[in-house]
Formats: C-alpha cells, structure tokens, sequence
C-alpha cells in the first residue's frame, strides 16, 4: 500500500510539468459540449425529457462520459508510455515495487485525474445553472468509481496490446459507441431493444444513472445499489486482469 | 555464505529456446565482475535473473544470500539497476529524476534531496540539476542512469551494457566514473560487448557463448589460457584472405582467417612480421599487437565479438 502511494506521488509530480496541457480538456471542452448540446440541440427539443430542461437532463450524462473520457483516456497512451516509450514501469519493476504497486498508484493517480475533470464539469455546469440540487456533490465519488470500473480494464487492455493502434480501436470501437448508446443524450428506453442490452451490459448507463439521480435530486431506490455493485464488478475484475497483464509484461 | 552472487545450474527457459544453460556464477563483495559475449549470448537474461524481475528457470539463484523468487522486493531494495535503455523521465528535471526514484525505495524526501544533489556532483551533471533530462547528450542520460542506480546505496550495481550506443568521448567518462566507483568498494557486475570495456573495468569475468559460460577469469588470466602474448594482423590485396594461409603456415602458434584479414598467433610480433616479409609476402596492411579479450573470444567460440 505504502509502496503504491509512493508511484502516485511519482504521478503528481510529473502532472506538475503537464497539466496545463489537460487544462483544455477540462474547461473548455465541457464548455463547449454544453453551449453545443445543451443549448443548441436543447432548442430543438421542444417539451421535457422525464419533467426537466433538456440541458438538466442531459449534463449528468455528460459527467459520467467525462469521467470515462479521462478515464479511459489515462489508461491507454500513458500506460503505453510506461511499457513501450518512456518504459517507466520498468524502470519502478527494478526497485523494490510489484506490479500491483505500480498499477495501483498509476491508477490512483487516474482517478484523480478523473475527479479534477468532473469537479470542473462540475463548476461550468453551475455556472450555466444547470444543476440546482445539492445531491449533485455526490457525482464525485461515483465519477470514481466509474472512473475504476472503466480504467481498471482499459489498463489491462493496454497492457495486453503492442500497439498504440489498438488503443484508437478501443476509443472507436467500444468508448464511443458506449457514449451513444449508454443514455447521456437520449433516454435508454428510446433504443431499440436489441440494442438496449449495451447500455445494460457495459458500465457507462449505470454511471450515468446515477449521476442523474444524484443531480437531478431524485429518489435513488433499489436500482442504484445495483448499479454500485456493477460497477464495483467492473472495477475488481479489471483490476485483477490488469495486475495479471502487467506482470507478465513487467516479469518475464 | 560470502557471495553477493551465487548461481549454480542457473537456467532460464523462454517458450521453445534456452537463453541461459546452466551457469554457475560467483560475485563477492567489492569485485567488478562482468559478463562478455556477442548479442543474444544470454547476458541480459542473466542480468534480469538477478535483478530480480525475471524467475529463474531451474537452479540455484542466491542474491545477497536470499531467494530472488521469494525476496524479490527486498533484495530489489538492496540493488542498483542501470538498464541497457534509459527509462529516465524525459519532463522531470535531472534532479527530479533522482528524487522521485528515491521515493520508490522509501528514502525521506529531505534524504533523498541531498543525495541528488551529491550524486549530480558525481556524475558532473551538478550543473544541469534544474534542466529537462530531453535535451541532455546519450552520456549525459546515461551518466544519470548511473546516479539513478546509486540513489539507494546499493550493496551491487548492476551495468546493462553501460557504454553501448555512446561515442568514444562520453564511453571514457562513464567508465571513469565505474572505475572511481570500484575504488570506493561498490560492487559491481556488468554485461558489455566491448573487450575494451572488460579490460578496463572488470577485476574477474565470464565469457558467454549460447547461453553457456566457456571461460572464467582475470582478463589477463584468461588471455594467458587462451592466447598467445602478441597478434599479427595482416591484410592482403584480394577477395580471399585465405588463399595467403598455406603461405603463412610455420609462423607463430595458430592462424586465424576472417573475411577482411589474417590473425597470427605468436609470442612476438616484430619477429613474425619478419619472418612475413623474408617469405616474400606483401600485405597491403601489417600490425603487431598485444593479444586482447576479443581474440580470446575468437579461439573460444570462433566469432568475432562485434558483428
């Protein structure tokens, strides 16, 4: 445990040189998915979705895809780095760290990340009066654990990869996708049946669930403790493929 | 047990070849030992075995009299690593890079600010503490590997092929400062394709050839076994440097052919280089030299070191 604080401080300081290159993705880019989703698509949609403003409705599905956005985003191409460019990790592999050190304070370090993006989502939506109730703070803590549910695997899938192309693959193929179909745009129940069950099957939809409950102030019920336990699921299992995955990369 | 290294039947297995065959290996403390031989001889597979972050196959590995497959952390603890490729953070500065690694190994940040600052001193980059390591020369990363590696105070350094990749200039300044290194009593154990590299460093060292250890010994110990005092190169005027061979035979105590010149073995070059002459031959290039690492290689395995 020790040991993975010690990499996650690894991570801060060099976040200290990068960050301004991160701060475009947090500020503007929710800034502008707002004033273009919220405000311009929210035009057209005459009436409410479930009895709020379409730009109430919509901007906790857009927190949760935030926080797979960065999420996934911090397990791909920095996790590429540390095994094929900069080859960090091998470098923490030679000192007296294991691979669920190096992973665990990689990831911790990611979901950090994860909670900037979504306080500052956060903030521009306040600040467009797109969130009233208080409840909304709790968007932080199932941010991270979104945020776990979908890094966890997408550091796995990295590690087992050679190649940064599989990684665009990943963001076409499944992350975008998923953004479509997991309810941050339009409700679920508008999908066709048979492709409902992606909403149900991959994380984001129970994410965005409950953020939704969580901004809008609605009564959370049953339905939220299930969606916790998914994606806790989710969490534990890619954590142990990835620690699986970067041992055999690190130790061979 | 007195070993900092201590091997005997030391295999590692990769699926369908054998990268190291049964070595038996002995390192004391305060010795520069080094591991010489080709690329694919089975160094760096040795070298990972015992920085343990590579499970042996089959044998006996004792690293600082522990267990490498039960220890590892620990004995990693005790280890300095410096790596055949820099992995060092390229947007940290020199001095962060030191000090971020130091924490990995648990050292108290106010500790680990001193001792960056007396091992940048050490490997001259003193001046370069507050720059980027990006734009730094390959000798000045790799220097800084070296510092990277002595953060912890390790009881046995190990050297990935230290100079390979640097030019002629910045390979004598990383080795003068192994050399200050050894004096100061560090252990250190080193792998290297240079012959130069292994005279000038290593007190004691294992040829490799195939995963195996074909020779053991001081470099001079191991010239005398396996050489001759002095060498004649010669180079004639032709495709075939072999169609000179018979011409030469009688000279010296063996010949050797490559693709671009003749070896001959003798105990004294001037002499020989006479004897070349009186016989009427004209080679187009003539050098007598001491005998080396790298024609100790060549009789053992028949290859020359650097391809």
């Amino acid at each position: 445990m020790t040991a993975a604080t010690y990499v996650f401080e690894y991570h801060l300081v060099n976040y200290r040189r990068t960050w301004r290159a991160t701060v475009l993705s947090s500020v503007v880019l929710p800034l502008l998915t707002m004033l273009g989703f919220g405000l311009g698509v929210g035009a057209f949609v005459t009436g409410d979705v479930q009895g709020f403003s379409y730009l109430e409705w919509m901007v906790p599905g857009l927190i949760a895809t935030t926080a797979v956005q960065t999420a996934v985003g911090e397990a791909t191409w920095p996790v590429m780095s540390g095994f094929a460019w900069v080859k960090s990790y091998f470098a923490q592999a030679a000192a007296p760290l294991r691979a669920g050190d190096i992973l665990g304070g990689h990831l911790a370090f990611m979901l950090f990340r994860v909670l900037l993006s979504v306080a500052s989502f956060l903030l521009v939506a306040l600040l467009f009066g797109a969130i009233r109730s208080p409840g909304a703070v709790a968007v932080l803590p199932i941010a991270a654990l979104l945020g776990f549910a979908t890094a966890a695997p997408a550091a796995a899938y990295t590690a087992s990869v050679t190649s940064d192309m599989f990684l665009a693959v990943l963001f076409r193929f499944v992350v975008l996708p998923m953004s479509l179909f997991s309810g941050v745009f339009f409700p679920i129940e508008s999908l066709p049946g048979a492709l409902r069950w992606i909403a149900h099957v991959l994380p984001l939809w129970h994410g965005v669930d409950l953020c939704r409950t969580a901004v809008l102030g609605l009564d959370p019920g049953p339905g939220a403790v299930w969606h916790v336990l998914y994606l806790l699921l989710w969490g534990v299992a890619g954590w142990f493929l990835a620690v699986w995955r970067y041992r055999r990369r690190l130790v061979f | 047990m007195n070993s900092l290294i201590h091997a005997r039947g030391l295999v590692k297995r990769f699926d369908g070849f054998t990268a190291v065959d049964g070595i038996d290996v002995d390192v004391r403390p305060g010795e520069a030992f080094g591991f010489l031989g080709p690329n694919g001889a089975g160094k760096s597979s040795t070298m990972r075995m015992i920085g343990c972050v590579s499970p042996p196959s089959d044998g006996v590995l004792r690293i600082l009299g522990m267990d490498p497959r039960r220890d590892g952390p620990a004995i990693r603890a005790r280890l300095g690593v410096c790596p055949q490729l820099d992995n060092l953070d390229p947007e940290l500065t020199v001095r962060e890079n030191l000090t971020t690694y130091a924490r990995f190994f648990g050292i108290p940040r106010k500790v680990a600010r001193a001792r960056a600052t007396e091992l940048l001193d050490f490997v001259q980059l003193g001046e370069r503490a507050g720059s980027r390591v990006d734009p730094l020369s390959g000798g000045m990363k790799r220097r800084l590997t070296i510092a990277r590696a002595l953060i912890n105070e390790p009881d046995l350094v190990l050297l990935d092929e230290p100079t390979t990749g640097l030019d002629p200039q910045a390979r004598h300044l990383v080795w003068e400062r192994l050399f200050r290194l050894k004096q100061q009593g560090v252990t250190l154990v080193l792998t290297t394709h240079y012959m130069d590299e292994a005279e000038q460093l290593c007190d004691r060292l294992v040829v490799m050839d195939g995963g195996r250890i074909v020779a053991e010994g001081s470099p001079r110990e191991l010239i005398a076994a396996h050489s001759t005092r002095e060498v004649v190169e010669l180079r004639f005027p032709t495709e075939d440097q072999g169609a000179y061979a018979d011409e030469l035979k009688g000279i010296g105590e063996r010949i050797e052919v490559l693709p671009d010149r003749i070896l001959l073995y003798v105990a004294d070059g001037d002499d020989a280089l006479a004897e070349v002459h009186r016989r009427s031959l004209t080679p187009v290039g003539s050098l007598a030299r001491r005998s080396s690492l790298e024609d100790v290689f060549l009789r053992l395995t028949g290859r020359t070191l650097v391809d």
